[in-house]
């Protein structure tokens, strides 16, 4: 998969944790200007794929390749600045810190020189504000602590922390998990909003409906491998369901 | 009142919450309202509680446990603690000690205490973010070894310092704020805007509240850990001259009680040993409030017996009052 249409490409990664195969030689590709969907039953390792893709793994063999460029990333802070964006199964957000904090976690803006830089608060909030209001998620103040929100806003934080760094990629771990039928549908917006802007999404669901709905490809994962790809033109959920678990070969 | 309650009469609801808002108000501000309670029950007991001298004398006598409390307030908001703080102040003191003894000089010395302080930072540091050995166990180690280590060099005996330096730090005063305060309240205010207004300090309070998501953000949780046990270690330093100048001798005793009361201090100030939640200028009352107790039983002519049972109580006390902090 050298192919210029491929943004992003991972080829046999595999990745174990003690005697655990996460992933066992699994090969995915992402097209330019496409929603990418990655289903597969839980446990099939795509969380474990998303993580080697953002950096907070390191995949044990195998090669990641963004824009025809071997990259494997060290750290979540290299992946970010290859472009990458991440909304993880378990949003990492910090939950005794204000919405603005967890906004720029790890890249905050600073003011100032040397060893008296001082974090610019006043700018952090008003960009954090912004970007929240303009994706139109149900914004929460960008100085309440995580703690105290919904679900659905917490969820809506990680996406506009995902979504506002005018990356390349955008990678969304059951994004929709917790929401309801309006949150949903917002944050379908997003995602919708972002590949109309040129960004790559890769959208890992259990809502066939949802992957249907949205995604222009698919990967199907099953114990570690991706088993299989359709566009989603040309498939349906119940041949879905069958490859996911294993009733129909790829 | 009556009337009131007659006309709208509250609801089981309204009522709890009421009553839920001012136990969490009392929650947190647990460390001040005790503080000032303190004040006015020892100068109703006693008339010398109040009088300037007095309070010139409990603010130097604060001065250290302060600076230790912030020490720890740094480690206990990455969700660790440092069990070997007042062991690694007794091996600074023991190294200005020796080092004044061998004629160095006070700067020298004093550079040299803070070092030999920070080494046990260090070892804390690589043991607990390099090793991951649990936080606890390790630093219990390192209080046992930095004791020893205190014992063996010293030959466990104490090294009496006559520095003028030390004697200036000791008796110099700014009105009823002597020296040693006056350093403290340097710190504290360093302490403050590093914590609060600072890229390290803001991932010191990720790392304590969600290590998992500090790292995915990119933040590397080994380094934060080091560091805040070097601050913390290098704080005990700063505290050994303190202590130093107090005494008038390096001793290599082990100091238990300022360990204690260093945590106390953090708990009492509302911070919660599970991290995440940073605060700078509640163990610092949290240490004003211990000093100020010690003093007024003293004061009282109350047995120094029943010190550590009072300082127990009213950090359990807190500890209970946690409980009803807002989350
Ligand atoms: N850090 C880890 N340590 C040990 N095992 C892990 C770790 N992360 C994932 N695994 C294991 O790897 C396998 C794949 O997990 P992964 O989270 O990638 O699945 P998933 O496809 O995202 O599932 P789900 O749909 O439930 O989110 C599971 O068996 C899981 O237990
Ligand atoms: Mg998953």
């Amino acid at each position: 998969m050298t192919n210029a249409d491929f943004i992003l490409t991972a080829d046999n990664i595999t990745k174990s944790f003690g005697g655990v195969h996460a992933l066992k030689g699994a090969s995915i590709g992402m097209r330019r200007g496409e929603i990418t969907a990655l289903i597969g039953d839980n446990g099939a390792g795509k969380s474990t794929l998303v993580r080697c893709l953002s950096g907070i793994h390191r995949p044990d063999t195998g090669t990641i390749t963004l824009d025809g460029e071997d990259v494997t990333f060290e750290t979540p802070n290299l992946a970010r600045q290859h472009g990458i964006e991440t909304v993880h199964q378990n949003l990492a957000l910090v939950e005794e810190l204000a919405v603005w904090q967890n906004f720029f976690l790890g890249r905050e803006l600073t003011k100032g020189a040397g060893p008296f830089r001082t974090l610019d608060r006043k700018k952090m909030k008003s960009t954090a504000n912004d970007l929240l209001n303009n994706l139109s998620v149900n914004a929460p103040a960008v100085t309440s602590k995580v703690r105290r929100l919904s679900g659905g806003q917490r969820q809506a934080v990680a996406i506009a922390r995902a979504a506002g760094w005018g990356s390349k990629i955008v990678i969304m771990d059951e994004p929709t998990a917790a929401l309801g039928v309006q949150e949903t549908a917002r944050v379908e917006n997003v995602i919708n909003t972002l590949r109309d802007s040129g960004v790559a999404v890769l959208l890992i669901s259990h809502n066939f409906e949802q992957v249907m709905r949205l995604s222009d490809h698919i990967w199907v994962m099953r114990a570690g491998l991706a088993v299989a790809e359709r566009r989603s033109s040309e498939t349906s959920g119940d041949e879905l369901v069958a490859l996911i678990t294993g009733a129909k070969a790829a | 009142m009556t009337k009131i309650e007659a006309e709208r009469p509250p609801t089981i609801v309204s009522s709890v919450v009421t009553q839920a808002r001012q136990i969490s108000f009392w929650a947190e501000n647990a460390a001040p309202i005790g503080l000032v309670a303190l004040v006015i029950v020892f100068s109703i007991l006693s008339p010398s509680f109040l009088t300037l001298g007095n309070i010139r004398a409990m603010l130097v006598a604060a001065a250290i446990l302060v600076v230790l409390a912030i020490a720890q307030a740094f480690v206990i908001t990455t969700g660790g603690i440092d069990l070997s703080i007042s062991a690694t102040m007794t091996v600074g003191a023991i190294g200005f000690g020796m080092s004044w003894q061998a004629g160095y000089g006070f700067v020298l010395s004093a550079v040299i205490a803070i070092l030999s302080a920070s080494l046990i930072g260090l070892v804390n540091g690589l043991l607990i973010a390099k090793g991951k050995v649990t936080d606890f166990i390790a630093t219990l180690g390192t209080l046992s070894v930095a004791t020893g280590l205190a014992l063996i060099v010293s030959n466990g005996k104490p090294i009496a310092v006559s520095s003028p330096e030390l004697l200036v730090l000791t008796s110099g005063s700014l009105g009823i704020f002597g020296y040693p305060i006056i350093l403290a309240a340097i710190i504290g205010i360093a302490a403050w805007f590093v914590m609060f207004r600072t890229r390290f300090g803001l991932h010191v309070q990720a790392v304590g509240g969600n290590e998992e998501s500090a790292i995915a953000n990119g933040i590397s949780a080994t380094k934060v850990r080091m560091a805040v046990y070097l601050i913390a270690a290098t704080l005990a330093g700063i505290a050994a001259l303190l202590l130093v100048a107090r005494v008038g001798a390096a001793e290599p005793a082990i100091n238990t009680q300022y360990l204690l009361n260093s945590i106390a201090a953090v708990v009492l100030g509302g911070v919660s040993l599970t991290g995440g939640k940073a605060k700078i200028v509640g163990p610092i009352i949290g240490a004003l409030l211990l000093t100020a107790l010690t003093n007024g039983l003293t004061l009282l002519g109350v047995s120094q017996f029943y010190q550590p049972l009072a300082v127990g109580l009213v950090v359990v006390l807190a500890a209970l009052l946690t409980r009803f902090q807002k989350k």
